[in-house]
């Protein structure tokens, strides 16, 4: 049944990725209209628990979106299998989680 | 009418075995009408008695005869020579994702072991004590059990999945059409042994959705359609299963 999870896995996190990317664009689009800097959107977005929610759950629903998917693509292109398949999936998906998180943290840290 | 050189196609047919192999050109003159099978038919019984190569109906109905033809799975007692020549020239060869046994003759034991993994066998729930299953052509399930059933097992589909060609244990798209054909089967017994075989690694999540099996499916079956449709199946029982384990 572990590729039946992972299947599901990677379906539910991309029904959660979609509208985000979305409500990212869109709000990058409406928001630099009239002219905004670097400065102006970090004071906006720093200490939001809105943007820290939504990026947060962005950078979680990615890297495990695209772990699954390395993993598909080690086992079928590279014929990775076992305990590397799994050990190198993980790396991979702990890796963006923790690059992603760093990222979330610079917009909406306080200090 | 005479034939000259002119009416003469190049026909480069792939020889060998399982082993080592490689293309040799043939003349063959073309016929009105002329399938590739005639091509392959006029090869062996003209220039090469030795060439190996699979058929019976000659009606598109067996699922014996599918071949590569100019890189393309087809069946090939219904493939006419014209829509496919280009410059006068054919290639052919034997299926691909499928092991040679000489010539274009391949060995078909792989396919059809996938379909018993897939458990593509009717098996009744009834008993021939009970009176027979009264099931209306409109219903929707016998509807998609209809949709799916008319494969011959010509194994195009299977030597059209990339998927096959990456992943020797995927079941490959004709075993899962057959599946899901049989899971919207009412008189069928074995479903949910079906499900778990078909869901198991190998089967029907490995699948991309690329399409190549409808697309080169030469009976216009879409098994990529049966495929998401066990993949719902798949995905909606296991959900069921953890509902109730949690609330009963």
């Amino acid at each position: 049944m572990v590729e039946l999870r992972l299947y599901l896995a990677q379906r539910i996190s991309a029904a959660i990725i979609a509208p985000l990317v979305l409500l990212h664009l869109g709000v990058m689009i409406y928001a630099i209209q009239g002219g905004l800097s670097a400065d102006e959107i970090l004071a906006r977005t720093r200490g939001s628990l809105f943007w820290g929610g939504t990026y947060g759950l962005f950078v979680l629903a990615v890297a495990l979106h695209a772990a699954i998917g390395l993993r598909n693509i080690m086992r079928e292109w590279w014929q990775v299998t076992g305990p590397l398949l799994t050990g190198l999936s993980w790396v991979f998906g702990l890796g963006l989680l923790a690059a992603g998180m760093r990222a979330v943290a610079a917009v909406v840290g306080t200090s | 009418m005479t034939e000259s050189v002119l009416d003469a196609i190049t026909v480069s047919v792939w020889r060998g075995n399982a082993r080592q192999g490689g293309f040799q050109d043939f003349q063959v003159p073309q016929q009105p009408s002329q399938t590739i099978l005639d091509v392959v038919t006029w090869i062996q019984r003209h220039l090469d008695a030795s060439l190996s190569y699979r058929f019976a109906c000659r009606v598109g109905m067996c699922g014996s005869c599918a071949m590569m033809v100019n890189g393309i799975p087809r069946w090939t007692c219904r493939t006419h020579v014209k829509k496919v020549m280009q410059d006068n020239r054919l290639s052919i060869e034997p299926l691909r994702n499928l092991p040679v046994i000489k010539d274009l003759a391949c060995d078909m034991s792989e396919f059809f072991e996938k379909w018993k993994r897939a458990e593509g066998h009717f098996s009744g729930r009834d008993t021939r004590a009970q009176p027979v299953a009264k099931i209306s052509p409109t219903d929707n399930a016998r509807r998609a059990a209809d949709a799916a059933i008319e494969c011959i097992n010509c194994a195009i589909c299977y030597a059209a999945c990339d998927v096959v060609a990456w992943n020797s244990e995927y079941l490959g798209p004709a075993a899962l059409n057959r599946a899901w054909s049989l899971q919207n089967d009412a008189r069928d017994g074995r479903q949910a042994e079906r499900l778990q075989a078909v869901s198991a690694d190998g089967g029907c999540l490995q699948c991309h959705s690329q399409q190549g099996c409808a697309t080169f499916c030469p009976n216009q079956l879409n098994p990529t359609a049966s495929i998401a449709g066990l993949k719902r199946l798949a995905s909606v029982n296991f959900l069921h299963k953890k509902y109730r384990e949690r609330y009963g």
